[in-house]
Order: structure tokens, then C-alpha cells, then sequence
């Protein structure tokens, strides 16, 4: 059983301002039903420009749900910039603290906060974008995401992101590139990240690079796959455009896409070509 | 407050006749087993009838059973010393839902470089037969691992079946029996396992304490290697009070079976029909057909297992989940995944497990909670009302 604070249980067993506003200024949505907890947070202003309402809806367990009730608390009042400023570390502080691998429930509250103010700014629905490279594709967790919660809360090792963020919680596989983000934020906070080395260019004959392909998916996606449940089929090649199928547990995962484009589309580009594109059948 | 436990398939109390056959053993009855005196002596004839009360219990000859201190200890026992025996080249076969005392092991031994197959299971968690029969194919020397029923959904193995595949196929066959013994009738010569685990806490005997079945004949790599106990095939100076209280345990098992299969079933089906009857959007794990009598594992969609775990706990109700909250580990029950069960209802599994101790009272207060609890959750939860919520990506 976990060693939750007076405070945890007390907000897991009322929690606050539950449920929607009718037309809110700004709603953000983050985590997900396969991942285990996910967080709907929605907020109105009132004419001076504060916080005046604000509401959640949270799937998770007891110290998820109670990150969500005190983040409710803690925002009311509060103008858009100074909310924005709320780190995940004050609102486990705010709790009396939270177990160790219980932490990225506070992150997913600072996570949801941010994606509704953004969702206030600018309209859009997802803070979330491809563009930013993901490491852990069972949790879709990017670099830059990682880099935050290292700098944020000062963590040192690998255990302590996956319990701030999930990141390297599922298969482990990038457990090493999180290190390597633990230490390039260490070393420097402005180190940009590496460029993934260039695959050596050869020329390739068509069959050369289909029966290539195929080869790389047998050796390094489909195990990989197959750990979780899920498996690939391969569709068609066309030039660099290869086409995938995600089957069992792949499809309909919410990480999908960040595994074709992060996992799939980056070992064929290593091994195969680095032009390649994987689009998904459907 | 005296908790409603429905969490026996984790432990059992200890029985209070159990309790009692121990007592002598703490206090004037110390000796060593081993001892060349009247005093230690004496002992050495109570954990003999200890062992020939387990014997009994499973069919088979006293001189098979062997003491260890847990179930998985016998686990662990079977596989590295059968592997080890079989040599390098040879193959270790398990299924996916195993206990991690098995499937620890099993991986350890693929790491070491010998061939390990998990066996995949349907989405009513029931081994497929012919997977198996592929798995033994090439005639490899093999070790086939499978347990006779599931800790989390209570499915029962075709262990008859699964024993005559192995046996066809000239494999050595273990089945960890942790959660089948108590529960159903075991006998060694009906179903001519050559080893089985059986863990003491599980029946209403202490923790620290378990059984190992080792057909006669067949051989074994030994894994404790100390003093001549055990015939010595597990070194250790006997864990005499405790042996003494499993001696008892089993006896009580067999007498108490017919009638608690029977009783457990009603009790576990009116909590099971009632749940799903009260609860909206609820689905039973495992193949209901072929299920343990005390075991039931529902999955209440849209919410979360440990947070329905904490509020039965604030009512005294102790039942379990396969949720990745409560582990620690992000990851879902590797049971509940490998059954495929859809990803809305993966992460709100509960089990409820019964034993002899429970009565009706307690499954009417579960059910008079669970529909509110539920419902309390679900008004929390963003999912599950129809108006899905845009899903990122």
C-alpha cells in the first residue's frame, strides 16, 4: 500500500471542483486510457482576468485524481501568467508530498494545466506536436518533456524520470537515451540534442532494399512489438515510402503514431535509408 | 475493525487449528529433527507425519514431498534444476500469464542462452494445446512449466492434457499447483505431473513455508545443497513448527474441500452476478467455464483499479487489481494483457478471492458498496459517458 499523505487521501476521497464548465476559456486533455491515467482540465476567467471557475475529470488512481483536486485549488484566483508558473514539484508540495513512483501524477497536472492555457492562447486542442522527438514511445514521452522534469526537479537518475514522467517505465529500450538527456542537461542547459549519426548512404537495388526492410522489421521492430502485445504488418513499398499495418495490441494504441514515426520510420532510416517515410494503411 | 478479506488467492489467515497443532513447536518441542537424542528425536517423527499427511493429500509417496520455505522456491527449484540437468541446448516452455516466481526463472534461464517459449493464451486466458505441441516438435530435450490454475482470474489449466502433450513429447513437466491446491482435487496419479508447487500460505497454513512434489524417479539438479535434510535434496535444518502446521492445513483442505467448492462458488457467483447486475460496463476475466471456485477478476471500464481499492479499503473490503498503480510499475497485470482484454477495461480489474471464512454478510456488503463507489469514480472519470473526449493524436 502506498504511503500517501492526510492531504492525498483527503482529496481522493472529496475531491474538489469535479466536473465541466459550459464554454470554457480554455480546456486541456493529456494522458489516456490505455496509458493508465488521463486528466481533462477546463477553466473559465472571470472579468479581472483571473482564474474565477475552474473543473476537472480525472481516470487514475487515488494520488492521480487528488493531484488533479489540489491543482483545482491551487489555480483559483490566479491570472493566466502566474498559473502558468506552477511546477509539478509545488503541486506535490501542496499535497505533503507524494511517493516517489507516484510523482508523474503531479507532472500530468502541470502537463494539463499547460495544455489548457495553450488551448486559451491559441485555440488549438494539443501542445503535443510530432515535431518534437519522442524517446519513450510506450508513454510517448518527448526529450523535451524529459529535459523539464530533469531541470525542474533536479533528478539525477533514470528511476527517478520514469517516476516523474513514465519515460522508460514500459519496454526500457530507451532507457540509455535517457541517461544521455540526464547528462546533457547536467552538463549544460542550452546542449542541443544530438542529430541522430546519418545512416552510411549506399546505393541500393529495389529488391536489396525490400527484402532490407523486411529484414529489419523480423530483427528490430516486430520483437519489440510483440512485447507489448501488438505486431506490424508490412503493406507496400513504393520508393521511400513504405506502408505498415499495426495489428494486436498496436492497433488502436494511442502511441501508435509515435511508434511508426519515432520507433519504425527511425530504424529503417538507420539501417535502411534515411529518406524512408512509414505511413500507417489506413 | 475486522476486515472483510477477499484477497485470499494473495494469503489466508491461518487456520486456528493450524495455529494450535504449531504452538507445541515454539516452546517445549525445540529440538533438531536430525538430533541423535529422544528429545530432537521425537520431532523427527512429527514432520514425518507431516509429510505423509501431504502425501495423502496429493496421492502420492511420502518419500516425493519435499519442504521448502516458499512456493516459489519450488518454482525456481524445478527450473534451474531440471535446466541445469537437461544441459545448455535445452528448452524451457512456460506460458505468458505465469507467476513471476515462474516466469523469473524462465527468463533468467533465456538470458543464460537456453531456448525459453511463453505460450500464449486466449482471450479467456486458456492455454492453446496445439502451441504447446508445436513448442515440443523438434524433439528437444524440454521442461515444460505451466501452472494448473491462475492467481489473478482463477482459469484452469487442462493439466490431464497438458501432461500428456508433455509426456508424448519425452519432456519433463512442473506445474506450479500454488493456487490449484485447497482449491481443487490434486492427485499425482491421475495427472503424472513429475513436480509441483504448492505454497502453505495459500491454505491456511503460515507463510514461510511450501511443498515440492518430486515424482520418484525423476531427476532433479539440487538447488539448496547443504545438510542431508530432505533426503538431500534441500539442505536446511526443517522449519519444524511450521511443517507441522502444513501437515495440518492440507488435512483440513481435503476435509473441507467437497463442501467448500460447493459453498465458495455461490458465495463468489452471487458477488459476480451481483456486481455485473449493479454495475454498468463491468466484464468478467477468464473463462468462467473453467475457473477456480473462490476466484472472480472484473473489470469495471473507464476507471481506475487502485482507486477502487482505496475506497473499499476506507470500508474494511481488502480485494486486488492488476492496475499499473498499484504495482509501481506503469505496466498492467501481464495476465490481463496477455488475454488481450480491451484497453478501456485493462487498468479497472478487480479480484475478488473467498475462502472458507467468508460469508454471505460480507458479499452483501460488497455488493451493497461497489455499485456507489463505481458510480463515484465513473463521475470522475473523462471516459466512458458517450461523449469521448478528443483523444490527442
Amino acid at each position: 500500500m502506498w504511503d500517501y499523505s492526510d492531504k492525498v487521501m483527503d482529496h481522493f476521497r472529496n475531491p474538489r471542483n469535479v466536473g465541466k464548465i459550459e464554454g470554457p476559456d480554455g480546456v486541456g486533455t493529456v494522458g489516456s486510457l490505455a496509458c493508465g491515467d488521463a486528466l481533462t482540465l477546463m477553466f473559465k476567467l472571470g472579468p479581472d482576468k483571473r482564474i474565477a471557475e475552474v473543473k476537472f475529470q480525472t481516470f487514475g488512481c487515488a494520488s492521480a485524481i487528488a493531484s488533479s483536486s489540489a491543482l483545482t485549488e491551487m489555480v483559483i484566483g490566479k491570472t493566466i501568467e502566474e498559473a502558468e508558473r506552477i511546477t509539478n514539484k509545488e503541486i506535490a508540495d501542496y499535497l505533503g508530498g507524494l511517493p516517489d513512483q507516484k510523482m508523474h501524477c503531479s507532472v500530468m497536472g502541470r502537463e494539463a494545466l499547460e495544455a489548457a492555457i495553450h488551448n486559451y492562447r491559441t485555440g488549438e486542442t494539443s501542445v503535443k506536436n510530432l515535431e518534437d522527438h519522442i524517446v519513450c514511445t510506450c508513454f510517448g514521452v518527448s526529450e523535451n518533456e524529459i529535459r523539464r522534469v530533469v531541470t525542474e526537479n533536479g533528478l539525477t537518475t533514470v528511476d527517478e524520470v520514469t517516476n516523474f514522467c513514465k519515460a522508460g517505465g514500459g519496454c526500457g529500450m530507451c532507457r540509455d537515451d535517457i541517461q544521455k538527456i540526464i547528462d546533457s542537461a547536467r552538463d549544460a542547459q542550452t546542449a542541443s540534442p544530438q542529430p541522430p549519426a546519418a545512416a552510411p548512404k549506399k546505393r541500393l537495388t529495389n529488391i536489396q532494399k525490400m527484402k532490407l526492410i523486411e529484414e529489419i522489421i523480423d530483427r528490430e521492430i516486430r520483437p519489440q512489438l510483440q512485447k507489448d502485445g501488438g505486431d506490424i504488418e508490412l503493406i507496400d513499398i513504393e520508393g521511400n515510402v513504405v506502408t505498415i499495418a499495426f495489428r494486436g495490441m498496436c492497433a488502436g494504441c494511442q502511441s501508435a503514431a509515435f511508434t511508426r514515426q519515432d520507433f519504425i520510420q527511425a530504424k529503417l532510416r538507420e539501417f535502411v535509408d534515411p529518406d524512408i517515410t512509414v505511413v500507417d494503411e489506413c | 475493525m475486522k476486515p472483510i478479506y477477499f484477497d485470499n488467492n494473495a494469503t489466508t489467515c491461518i487456520a486456528p487449528e493450524v495455529r494450535d497443532a504449531m504452538m507445541p513447536f515454539f516452546n517445549e518441542l525445540y529440538g533438531n529433527p536430525s538430533s541423535m537424542h529422544m528429545f530432537g528425536g521425537q520431532v523427527a517423527k512429527h514432520v514425518q507425519h507431516a509429510r505423509e499427511r501431504v502425501a495423502a493429500f496429493l496421492n502420492a509417496d511420502p518419500t516425493e514431498i519435499i519442504f521448502t520455505s516458499c512456493g516459489t522456491e519450488s518454482d525456481n527449484m524445478a527450473i534451474h534444476g531440471t535446466a541445469e540437468l537437461l544441459g545448455p541446448q535445452s528448452k524451457v516452455i512456460t506460458s505468458r500469464v505465469e507467476h513471476p516466481a515462474v516466469l523469473g526463472p524462465c527468463r533468467r534461464l533465456k538470458n543464460m542462452g537456453h531456448r525459453a517459449i511463453e505460450l500464449p493464451v486466449d482471450t479467456s486466458g486458456q492455454i492453446d494445446l496445439e502451441a504447446l505441441r508445436d513448442a515440443l516438435k523438434d524433439g528437444t530435450p524440454a521442461i515444460v512449466s505451466l501452472m494448473w490454475a491462475n492467481n489473478e482470474t482463477g482459469v484452469i489449466f487442462p493439466m490431464e492434457k497438458i501432461v500428456e502433450i508433455a509426456k508424448e513429447a519425452g519432456a519433463i513437466i512442473h506445474t506450479d499447483a500454488v493456487q490449484a491446491a485447497g482449491k481443487l482435487p490434486i492427485d499425482v496419479k491421475r495427472v503424472p505431473v513429475d513436480m509441483l508447487s504448492i505454497s502453505g500460505h495459500k491454505l491456511h497454513a503460515p507463510k514461510g513455508i511450501g511443498i515440492f512434489y518430486l515424482r520418484r524417479g525423476t531427476r532433479l539438479k539440487t538447488f539448496m545443497l547443504g545438510g542431508h535434510q530432505e533426503s538431500g535434496r534441500r539442505g536446511g535444518t526443517e522449519n519444524v513448527p511450521y511443517i507441522v502446521g502444513l501437515g495440518k492445513a492440507v488435512d483440513l483442505a481435503a476435509a473441507y474441500m467437497d463442501e467448500e467448492r460447493r459453498t465458495l462458488a455461490r458465495l463468489r457467483d452471487k458477488l459476480e452476478n451481483g456486481l455485473l447486475a449493479t454495475c454498468p460496463d463491468a466484464r468478467v476475466n477468464g473463462d468462467r467455464m473453467n475457473r477456480l471456485p473462490n476466484t472472480t477478476n472484473i473489470s469495471f471500464e473507464y476507471i481506475e483499479g487502485e482507486a477502487i481499492l482505496y475506497h473499499l479499503s476506507d470500508l474494511g473490503i481488502c480485494a486486488s487489481t492488476g492496475s499499473a498503480c498499484a504495482t509501481g510499475s506503469l505496466e498492467p497485470s501481464h495476465v490481463i494483457r496477455a488475454m488481450g482484454v480491451p484497453f478501456t477495461a485493462v487498468h479497472g480489474s478487480v479480484r475478488f478471492s473467498l475462502s472458507r471464512y467468508n460469508t454471505e454478510a460480507e458479499v452483501d456488503t460488497v455488493l451493497e458498496h461497489m455499485p456507489r463507489i463505481v458510480r463515484k469514480l465513473r463521475d470522475l472519470s473523462p471516459f466512458g459517458k458517450g461523449d469521448t473526449l478528443p483523444v490527442e493524436l
